[in-house]
């Protein structure tokens, strides 16, 4: 599948933009090549899959309440099939990190996330949750949840409007429809693993953590 | 009032005052200050009742408290009652926990920013911060680097959560500690994480069957350091936290702290503005309890209600974004006045939408007053006695609720409140329906408001002209307005620099939640979530 094949229901594929971003996810996940026959059966499951993303309720501040506009009448996220807010991780496959994350808040945040069942994504709504936003100054700020959780998608503003929020969810469609979900055990999760090794080392960096201190 | 007040001043030999207009500050030394607050709560001339807030200090070379204290019969009046310690190590004050009940959390907020040590307060365990946090970040010598506090990986153990610390007043004593919940008693935990707490509160309660016993909040999971974020910007640059504290009634926070500075600059605002200032706060409020009054049916189980109430939101947040260009974050007071003027169809929006909301509002009274299931509920339960209100220091609708006269804009009316004729919304029962049925009344006293300033906003200029760089001359101000949920205070401590020396904002929503953990015991842990609906706190401004 192409990017530009993408269908989206209500947007066009040119009204996108980080085309880009997807183009090159879509060469790295097709490095090895492509099976046919399952590739069809892919596009079949991720169709349902990406029409009925249920999210994890986690909002902090702010965004929440942009957030639940988004769940009210006037923009109605239900058209999607994503209204399914879901209170247990267990039972989410997104995280909506509405808010900024403060020191107390993120191991409770890192908990959530891995309570959840893979295939799990996240997205980043607001720019406390992007990087730290207007309390970058703050000593008590987490600068990012990227700092402690990979991220899909990032969706600025300050709260960013719940049309926004909907372009971010459609952003989030288009990524899950190009994944080959029978191979997703093996090769989407190396990927998250890389990336948490990525996380981990800026973790580490940050803290100097005692491994570090005992390899010097 | 000044009579009586000068009268009580007689009886404190050792304290030094000053008054200016209605505020009168006492400082009075650390070993006095029990004896000083026993007297202005307790005296039959003025008796304080209120303690509106507890400010922490670092002046430096030592730390100090500021008790603002105001008087239920005498609202119009606020004594600031001071005292300082030189002791940096191991500063202790007497606690006035017993005298007043809001006192509990604004020393644990003390203590926990400064490091302030209450004698006579059992409860010393942190505030918003983990209770393995290193420093106290409010002190000026504070190391704020991400090395000494790096972000945790693990959860706060629960033993650090639930055990007071003890201050050994003989160090050479060993006391064991004491837990907050007996071994056997059974805890649950609603949060931090929890659609109903609104906000990341997380309550641990403690249950004897579905009776609840005992609750202990505990904050801290949203607290961004906004106090002392405020004092590395300049006046101009620290308006937009306002907005993000209580972020469902901003505007008005934003006019609380626009209102201060202006005090310390002493500008005049344009009457234009003014009007602006009252009607955009008046609509921000409507929404703000349209929130409030959907969440709470929500948490009762009723999910039409609270997608009316926001579908009502949604006019105000258009004719919101239509003036100053924000939905929730409307950014829009400045000092001296306004960001922008108002759009050209505003006055039109606004007619349009006052009798619409009255149409609404009867809708909403049909939906969901007269159900009687939601009656069953809220009859009879959570009742706040009005003197328990005014020692919990529950401001706002709350507060009203049970009869206690607060209302800031009729107090002490600030921009145009002191031109429009309305009414204190005031019931005597102060059971949870009262708290329900007095935010719809507001709504209807809030657009009768409206309607008296909109056809007449005066010509003029929208904002007065400020300086460059703008210094407030040195002094300490307050300022005080009444936000959807209570009385909003700001203080300003200014050392005639462009930078605030301190910054102290005074949430209404933290007594809010000490006032459910009064009202909550002894009802079943189902109507623990209305009961927290009905007050309608927001955490973020809690923990700011």
């Amino acid at each position: 599948m192409e990017v530009k094949d993408i269908f989206i229901r209500n947007m066009k594929t040119e009204d996108f933009n980080e085309n880009e971003y997807l183009e090159e996810y879509l060469k790295e996940l097709r490095a090895n090549g492509v099976n046919i026959a399952i590739a069809k059966l892919d596009e079949l499951i991720n169709w349902g899959r990406s029409n009925s993303v249920w999210p994890l309720t986690f909002a902090t501040s702010c965004c929440g309440i942009e957030f639940m506009c988004l769940g009210a009448a006037r923009y109605d996220f239900a058209r999607f099939g994503w209204e399914v807010t879901r209170n247990s991780p267990r039972q989410a496959d997104v995280v909506f990190c509405c808010g900024t994350i403060v020191h107390k808040m993120a191991p409770v945040l890192k908990r959530l996330y891995d309570q959840m069942a893979e295939p799990k994504y996240v997205m980043a709504f607001g720019s406390c949750a992007i990087g730290g936003g207007p309390f970058k100054k703050s000593y008590h700020t987490v600068m990012g949840v990227d700092q402690i959780i990979p991220v899909d998608v990032y969706v600025p503003g300050c709260p960013p409007r719940p049309d926004a929020m909907i372009y971010g969810m459609m952003q989030l469609a288009r990524k899950i429809k190009l994944q080959e979900f029978f191979s997703l055990s093996e090769r989407d999760v190396a990927d998250r693993a890389h990336r948490m090794e990525a996380v981990a080392i800026g973790a580490s960096e940050n803290s100097q953590t005692e491994e570090k201190g005992g390899e010097q | 009032m000044t009579t009586l007040i000068s009268d009580l001043f007689t009886r404190f030999p050792y304290a030094s005052f000053e008054s200016k207009g209605n505020e009168y500050s006492l400082t009075v030394p650390p070993e006095k200050l029990y004896e000083t607050a026993s007297i202005l709560k307790k005296n039959e001339l003025v008796s304080f009742d209120f303690l509106c807030d507890i400010i922490g200090m670092d002046y430096g070379d030592s730390l100090g408290l500021i008790y603002r204290l105001n008087a239920s019969a005498y609202p119009a009046y606020t004594l600031a009652l001071k005292t300082s310690t030189g002791e940096r190590e191991n500063p202790r004050i007497d606690s006035v926990i017993d005298l007043w009940d809001s006192a509990d959390l604004y020393e644990r907020e003390a203590h926990d920013f400064l490091g302030i040590v209450f004698t006579g307060n059992p409860d010393m365990r942190r505030l918003f911060l983990r209770q393995d946090w290193k420093g106290y970040p409010l002190r000026k010598d504070y190391d704020a680097s991400p090395e000494a506090n790096p972000i945790p990986l693990e959860n706060e153990k629960i033993e650090d959560m639930e055990t007071l610390p003890v201050i050994d007043l003989n160090s050479d004593r060993k006391i064991e500690p004491e837990k907050l919940f007996e071994a056997g008693e059974y805890v649950v935990n609603f949060g931090p994480q929890h659609p109903a707490t609104h906000g990341v509160l997380h309550l641990r309660v403690a249950l004897d069957g579905e009776i609840i016993t005992k609750i202990d909040p505990n904050f801290g999971y949203i607290h961004r350091g906004i106090e002392k974020m405020c004092e590395a910007y300049t006046y101009p640059q620290m308006l937009h936290l306002t907005d993000r504290m209580d972020y469902v009634s901003g505007p008005i926070n934003r006019h609380g702290l626009c209102l201060a500075i202006e005090k310390g600059l002493e500008l005049e605002v344009p009457e234009r503005a003014q009007y602006i200032r009252t009607i955009i706060d008046e609509l921000s409020r409507i929404a703000s309890h349209l929130l409030g009054w959907g969440c709470m049916a929500m948490d009762m189980g009723s999910i039409t209600a609270f997608v009316y109430g926001m579908r009502d939101r949604e006019k105000i947040m258009d004719i919101i974004e239509e003036t100053c260009g924000g939905r929730l974050m409307a950014n829009y007071n400045v000092i001296g006045g306004v960001m922008a003027d108002i759009h050209p169809d505003f006055q039109k929006k606004v007619k349009d939408f006052i009798p619409y909301m009255r149409k609404m509002l009867k809708e909403h009274h049909l939906l969901f007053t007269g159900n009687p299931i939601a009656r069953g509920r809220m009859d009879g339960v959570g009742y706040l006695s009005k003197e328990k209100a005014i020692s919990l220091g529950a401001t706002g609708p709350t507060g009203r609720a049970s009869g206690w006269r607060n209302d800031i804009r009729k107090i002490e009316p600030y921009a145009a409140y002191g031109k429009v004729a309305f009414d204190e919304m005031l019931r005597e029962d102060g059971m949870t329906f009262d708290r329900y049925i007095i935010r719809l009344d507001e709504i209807k006293e809030s657009l009768h408001i409206i309607e008296q300033l909109i056809d007449t906003i005066p010509e003029g200029a929208y904002a007065a002209k400020t300086k460059a760089i703008i210094r407030v001359p040195e002094g300490e101000y307050f300022s005080r307005v009444e936000n959807a949920r209570g009385e909003f205070g700001v203080y300003i401590n200014s050392r005639g620099d462009k930078y605030p020396y301190r910054v102290k904002f005074r949430s209404p929503s933290m007594t809010l939640v000490n006032t459910l953990k009064a009202i909550a015991v002894g009802t079943k842990v189902a109507d623990l979530i209305m009961l927290g609906g009905s007050l309608d706190y927001v955490v973020p401004c809690i923990d700011r």
